[in-house]
């Protein structure tokens, strides 16, 4: 558990920022220039904070009160670059080696670098870059795993490659992971807890289905980045047409291609813009996926659009609808309505597993 | 052209000797001083930078005196190594070597400090995160990575030995066998009569010391980038 209170003082703003990373992957989410990597580089001692107090897994890193402000080489933080940053002159394997090599047979594993322990990193891809980056930072047998935007210089194929191993390494592993990222889908996929950040302040944060299926959320998020995770299990696949289908608490949906093999637990996303809302139940449409839920509470947005939260079983959907569109529905609290999800709006990047 | 005789090839090895003793002893200083100007914070910093490329810019001439003044033998520098080292530099070849060591200086520390601007402290970053101290980073990722600017700091600061002149002869004078290097060799033919052609001979033995330094040095920077797989 990573428990971070800090005050920082930058160019533009102060930053202003507490929260907890519990196990598992805590996303760091907000705009650019939001403060994100300036609370990373802080946790790992690269940015001196102006007050506060950081500690991890009970030890703690920097407490101005108390002057205690330990040295980046003794705070044992796994840090993955955005680029990468192996040195150039050694090879992957001594790359590997430079922080230690806790674990190394079983990290050298789990992210399949075997093959590229004699090359240079010059000739390594992007994404090979980025696996061994995060093998050497593993192996440093660090307290904390740092991640900043490691995804962000990747084309989607290459995140494709990486997304896998993150997943993994969530799941097999006790290790906090702070993760910083941009981009909806990654956090979607990976975040257990998510914290929204903007101008150094965190806005929101919690479970990562919670927050993002709380209407309140939308505002913060900005209207395309918004939309729930629900968690199921992939029930069967059907080779003809290619669709899967998608069994979770509150129903059943069809998604496209193959979201794994059967039994395997996997987690959607559905942006709220992508979810079209109706009184009774529709027939003869082209969408394949109607779901009864029950309205949980609508949140106004600043333009025309209403953010409208919803519950089907035990999982939260998000709808967004125009303000009008909510008036003629007459929508409110502890409704009954149907949520209807075209199949192909859920993307292939919006499909996890775990 | 003529044949070189015993003593112009005394000439071509005491300046093969002289340069490599100053290089040898400057590359070390060179390479603090280029940390000291390219990572360092202290005030005096621009005056140390100026003082450092004084011997550039100032007439050869010029640094020849006040080596004289400094480290001749009633110089206070000069009795102080006299006393403590035993070791003189007024008219031997260790003061010629003296004089070449100080006029290359600045391109040494030049070509170093070039080098160490170009390190990304991002790496250096990703090493302390890595546990490293202070000091393995340097060893282990700054300097690896200066090192071909190590190199060809240390091929100009040679370059530079083999054909200082005129600090040289205002220092130590033009003795045969003691401090007459190439170019002193060269100058003392051309003031004799007749000797034209030897003087030739000894500017041929110059420039093809000056290219196999360049060569060298070449080579050596190839080695390094392709040992990092960027050729």
């Amino acid at each position: 558990m990573l428990s971070v209170d800090l005050r920082i003082e930058l160019p533009d703003f102060t930053a202003e920022a507490a929260f907890e990373a519990p196990a598992g992957v805590t996303a760091l989410f907000g705009r650019s220039g939001a403060g994100k990597t300036t609370l990373i580089n802080a946790v790992a001692g690269l940015v001196r904070p102006a007050s506060g107090r950081i500690e991890v897994g009970g030890t703690v890193l920097f407490d101005a009160a108390k002057g205690i402000d330990l040295a980046v080489q003794a705070r044992k933080v796994g840090y993955v670059f955005q680029d990468g940053r192996l040195f150039p002159h050694m090879t992957v394997a001594r790359n590997l080696a430079y922080g230690g090599s806790a674990d190394a047979e079983r990290v050298i594993a789990m992210l399949g670098i075997g093959p590229l322990l004699e090359r240079m990193p010059a000739t390594l891809s992007g994404g090979e870059r980025q696996r061994v980056a995060l093998g050497r930072a593993l192996m440093s047998g660090p307290r904390i795993l740092l991640m900043d935007e490691p995804l962000s210089a990747l084309d989607a194929e290459r995140k494709e490659e990486i997304l896998p191993y993150l997943e993994r390494l969530r799941d097999e592993t006790r290790l906090p992971i702070l993760y910083v990222s941009h981009d909806m889908s990654e956090v979607a996929r990976l975040a257990t807890t998510l914290v929204i950040l903007d101008r150094g302040r965190v806005l929101r944060s919690g479970p990562v289905a919670e927050v993002l299926s709380d209407p309140a959320s939308v505002r913060s998020l900005g209207v395309r980045e918004a939309g729930a995770v629900i968690t199921g299990t992939v029930e069967s696949y059907d080779a003809t047409d290619d669709l899967s289908r998608f069994v979770f608490d509150g129903g059943a949906l069809i998604l496209p291609c193959r979201l794994g093999p059967e039994g395997a637990i996997a987690r959607v996303r559905v942006a709220a813009s992508d979810v079209i809302l109706a009184r009774t139940a529709p027939k003869e449409i082209s969408a394949l996926n109607v779901l009864p839920v029950k309205v949980t509470g609508l949140a106004q947005g600043k333009g025309p659009g209403v953010a409208v939260g919803l519950q089907a079983g035990s999982a939260r959907l998000l709808a967004r609808v125009t303000r009008r569109s909510a008036a003629a529905l007459e929508l409110k609290e502890g409704q009954e309505i149907f949520a209807i999800i075209k199949a192909t709006a859920v993307a292939r990047r919006d499909i996890g597993h775990s | 052209m003529e044949g070189l005789g015993p003593e112009e090839w005394q000439a071509v090895w005491l300046s093969v000797r002289v340069a490599a003793t100053a290089t040898l002893f400057s590359v070390p200083l060179a390479l603090l001083a280029a940390l000291a100007l390219a990572r360092g914070r202290f005030p005096g910093r621009w005056a140390f930078n100026i003082l450092v490329h004084l011997p550039l810019i100032m007439p050869p001439v010029v640094t020849g005196y006040l080596l004289l003044l400094a480290f001749g033998r009633k110089g206070p520098l000069g009795a102080f190594f006299d006393e403590v080292f035993g070791l003189v530099f007024a008219f031997r070849w260790t003061g010629a070597a003296l004089a070449a060591g100080v006029m290359g200086f600045p391109l040494v520390v030049r070509a170093i400090r070039l080098a160490i601007e170009a390190v990304d402290p991002k790496l250096e970053e990703a090493a302390a995160t890595l546990g490293a101290s202070r000091w393995r980073i340097f060893a282990t990722v700054t300097l690896p990575m200066i090192l071909p600017g190590i190199f060809a700091g240390a091929i100009l600061g040679f370059a530079k030995g083999l054909g200082e002149f005129g600090a040289t002869i205002t220092f130590v004078s033009n003795i045969p066998g003691q401090t007459r290097t190439l170019p002193l060799a060269i100058d003392a033919a051309l003031d004799v009569p007749g000797a034209e052609p030897l003087a030739l001979s000894l500017a041929v033995v110059s420039v093809v010391l000056a290219a196999a330094a360049l060569g060298l040095s070449e080579w050596l920077a190839r080695r390094s980038l392709k040992k990092t797989g960027a050729l």
